[in-house]
C-alpha cells in the first residue's frame, strides 16, 4: 500500500473540470514532481491534498485511510500535511519568529519558550536566525519563502507539499529556497511538487509527472520523462521550455 | 498615400525653421493685467470694509485696538496681494520685451504662477470680507444672536459641566460598541449552513438600526423602554438608555466596517493559517481580525468622531447634556450664544481626532505605495 493515494480523483468548478479522472499513488520518503502548463491543474491537485480544495469524485487515502468525504478531522489532518505557497502567505502583521510558533503553540499547545527554541534552531539552519524579530516585509522574497517552509515544518509534517514556490521569486533568489527543499528531500520528507524549475525537478525527484488537462499525461524517472519524453504532448511542452530558455 | 502622410521633404535647415516658427513665446499679459485690476478692485473693498466695520465695532464699545487689529491685517494682506499682481504683471511686460527666448519664456512662467497665486488670495480676501460684512449689517443682529461674548463666558462653565455628560455618553458607548459590533461582524462572517440562522439574524439586525435614523431609536428606547415596567430595563437613568441606544445604533455602522475589514483580509491569509491546523475560530483570532484592525483603524476613528457629534441628540429624551443646558441658556436669554459655545466645544475636541484621522490614512496609502 502506497503512503498517499490518489484514487480516480474529479475536480471541477461548475462546467469547468479541472482535474479529470487523475491517479497517482506515492510512497514513503518519494519526491514526486508535477510538471505541465498552467492551468493544468497541478496547484488544484495540491490543494485538494490537504483539502484546502474539495474533490468532486474519487478518494484520496493516506496509509490506506480516506480523508476525503464527511467526518475527516481537517484541523488533524491538515496538522500532519504541510503546504507552502508561491505567495509565501507569511502573516505580515507577525514577526518571522511569531509566523513560526503561531501553529505549534495555538494548535499543539507547544509552550511558547520550547517553541521558539524549535523555531531558532530552524532559522539557524537557513541562515535566518538574524531575522527572527524582523516583519515579513523586511526579507527578500527568498527569505520569506524559507520562512514559510520553517513554518510549514514547525508542525513536522509527514508530507509536505510544495505549490510552485520559486515562482514569484526573482531568479538569483530560486537557488537559496532550493537548497532547503534538496536538504529536505535528502533528509528522506515526502514531497509532491508543483514546479517549473526543471533542472531542479529532473535532480531532485524520484517520479517526474507531466500533467495535461487534469490527467497523468506521462510518468516516469526524470531521466526518462525530460530525456526521452514518449508523449506528443510532452515534447511539445518541453520544446517550448526550451526555447525560452528554461530548460 | 505614404507621401500625404509624410511632411514634404525638406533639408534640416527647413524643418528647423518650421519648429522654430511654430514655438512662440508666452507672456501671459492678458491673465497678469486682468489680476491687477482684481487686485486694485480687491484692496479698495478691503480697506474700505476695514475702515467701517473697525468704526462700527468701535462704536459698539470695542476697544479700538481689537476693533483695527482685524482690519489691519486685511489691508496689508490687500496690499500685498496688490503688490504680487503688479510684479506679475511686471514679468510679463519683460517677458514680451526680451528677446532671449529662454529668458522670455521664464519670465512669462513666472507672470503665470504670481497671477494664479494673487487670485487665490483675491478669492480668499473677498470671502473673508463677505463674511465680516454678514456679522455686522443690520446693527450686527448675527453677531449678536450667535456671538454675545458677554452671555457665552458666563454660560461656559455650566455648558462644560454639562458637556461631561456627552463625554460619559461617548466613552462608555464607545467601549460597547467596538465589542457589540465585533460580535454582529463574527456572526455575519460565520461560515457554512450551519451559520446561517446567525448569519441572517445578524444582516437584518443591521438592516434596522442602519435603517432607523439614530433620533428615533433614541426616543423609541429613552420614553418605551420605562414604560415597559420591565426589571431592571424600565427604571435607568437618561444617560443609560442613551447609550444603549447609541450602542444599538452605532453597533450596526461598526459592524459593517469590522465586516468589510474582516472581508478585505486576502483569503490566501486565510488558506495559509486553516493549512497550518488552525480552526476557524482560532484563524479569525490570531490572523483575520488583528490584519482587519490595521485596515479599519481610519474609518472606526471617523465612526468615532460622528458618534461624539450624534451624544447632541440625546437632548431629545431630556438628558442634561450641553446641548439641552445650552438650549435652557438660550431660551432664557433669547440669544444663541450659549449654543454657540457647544458648537465650539464640539469642534474643538473633533480637530484633533480628524486630523489624527488624516495622519492615519495618509501613513496607509505611503504603505500601499511601497508595496505592501
Amino acid at each position: 500500500m502506497a503512503f498517499v493515494e490518489i484514487d480516480h480523483v474529479t475536480k471541477h468548478y461548475d462546467a469547468l473540470e479541472v482535474i479529470s479522472d487523475f491517479s497517482l499513488a506515492v510512497d514513503e520518503h518519494e519526491v514526486i514532481c508535477l510538471i505541465g502548463p498552467s492551468g493544468c491543474g497541478k496547484s488544484t491537485l495540491l490543494r485538494c491534498v490537504n483539502r484546502l480544495e474539495e474533490i468532486s469524485s474519487g478518494e484520496i487515502r493516506i496509509h490506506g485511510d480516506r480523508i476525503t468525504g464527511p467526518g475527516v478531522d481537517l484541523d488533524r489532518l491538515r496538522r500532519d500535511i504541510g503546504i507552502v505557497f508561491q505567495g509565501y502567505n507569511l502573516f505580515p502583521h507577525m514577526t518571522v519568529l511569531e509566523n513560526a510558533v503561531l501553529a505549534p503553540t495555538k494548535v499543539l499547545g507547544m509552550g511558547r519558550r520550547e517553541a521558539e527554541e524549535k523555531a531558532m534552531a530552524f532559522l539557524e539552519r537557513i541562515s535566518l536566525s538574524h531575522k527572527a524579530n524582523d516583519y515579513p516585509d523586511r526579507l527578500s522574497g527568498g527569505q520569506q519563502q524559507r520562512v514559510a517552509i520553517v513554518r510549514a515544518l514547525m508542525m513536522e509534517p509527514m508530507l509536505l507539499l510544495l505549490d510552485e514556490i520559486t515562482s514569484a521569486l526573482d531568479p538569483e533568489l530560486v537557488s537559496e529556497v532550493l537548497d532547503i527543499v534538496r536538504d529536505l528531500a535528502a533528509g528522506g520528507m515526502t514531497m509532491i511538487l508543483a514546479t517549473h524549475e526543471m533542472g531542479f525537478a529532473r535532480e531532485v525527484a524520484d517520479r517526474i509527472c507531466f500533467l495535461q488537462a487534469g490527467k497523468v499525461y506521462e510518468q516516469g524517472p526524470p531521466a526518462e520523462v525530460l530525456g526521452n519524453p514518449q508523449g506528443e504532448r510532452t515534447q511539445a511542452f518541453l520544446r517550448s521550455l526550451r526555447k525560452a530558455g528554461r530548460l | 498615400m505614404t507621401d500625404q502622410l509624410i511632411l514634404e521633404q525638406q533639408d534640416e535647415a527647413g524643418r528647423a525653421a518650421i519648429w522654430r516658427a511654430r514655438r512662440s513665446t508666452r507672456t501671459y499679459r492678458g491673465r497678469a493685467g486682468f489680476t491687477l485690476l482684481l487686485a486694485a478692485v480687491t484692496f479698495l473693498v478691503v480697506a474700505a470694509s476695514a475702515q467701517h466695520i473697525g468704526g462700527y465695532a468701535v462704536s459698539q464699545g470695542v476697544s479700538s485696538l481689537i476693533a483695527a487689529l482685524p482690519g489691519i491685517v486685511a489691508a496689508i494682506a490687500a496690499a500685498f496681494v496688490l503688490g504680487m499682481a503688479a510684479s506679475a504683471f511686471l514679468k510679463s511686460l519683460a517677458a514680451s520685451r526680451n528677446d532671449d527666448v529662454y529668458a522670455a519664456r521664464a519670465l512669462g512662467d513666472e507672470a503665470s504662477t504670481r497671477s494664479w497665486k494673487a487670485l487665490a488670495w483675491i478669492g480668499a480676501l473677498m470671502i473673508v470680507t463677505g463674511g465680516a460684512w454678514f456679522m455686522v449689517v443690520n446693527d450686527a443682529a448675527v453677531s449678536r444672536t450667535f456671538f454675545d461674548l458677554a452671555l457665552i463666558r458666563d454660560s461656559v462653565g455650566k455648558v462644560l459641566r454639562a458637556f461631561g455628560t456627552n463625554i460619559l455618553i461617548f466613552s462608555v458607548s464607545a467601549v460597547f460598541i467596538l465589542a457589540w459590533a465585533l460580535v454582529i461582524a463574527l456572526a455575519r462572517t460565520l461560515p457554512g449552513a450551519a451559520g446561517r440562522p446567525l448569519r441572517v439574524l445578524a444582516i437584518a439586525y443591521g438592516d434596522l438600526f442602519r435603517g432607523l435614523p439614530a433620533i428615533i431609536t433614541i426616543y423609541l428606547i429613552g420614553f418605551g423602554l420605562p414604560l415597559t415596567n420591565l426589571p431592571f430595563l424600565s427604571d435607568l437613568s437618561t444617560t443609560s438608555y442613551a447609550i444603549i441606544a447609541l450602542t444599538l445604533t452605532y453597533g450596526a455602522y461598526t459592524s459593517e466596517i469590522y465586516r468589510a475589514g474582516i472581508e478585505g483580509v486576502h483569503h490566501s491569509q486565510v488558506a495559509a493559517a486553516r493549512s497550518l491546523g488552525l480552526s476557524h475560530a482560532k484563524t479569525m483570532r490570531y490572523v483575520v481580525v488583528p490584519l482587519a484592525m490595521r485596515n479599519i483603524i481610519p474609518p472606526l476613528m471617523n465612526n468615532c468622531i460622528s458618534l461624539q457629534k450624534d451624544t447632541a441628540l440625546v437632548a431629545i429624551i431630556g438628558a442634561i447634556d450641553a446641548f439641552n443646558q445650552a438650549k435652557i441658556i438660550a431660551a432664557n436669554n433669547f440669544n444663541l450664544s450659549a449654543v454657540t459655545t457647544v458648537a465650539i466645544l464640539f469642534i474643538a475636541v473633533t480637530i484633533p481626532q480628524a486630523r489624527i484621522v488624516d495622519k492615519l490614512s495618509e501613513r496607509d496609502r505611503r504603505r500601499m505605495r511601497a508595496g505592501g
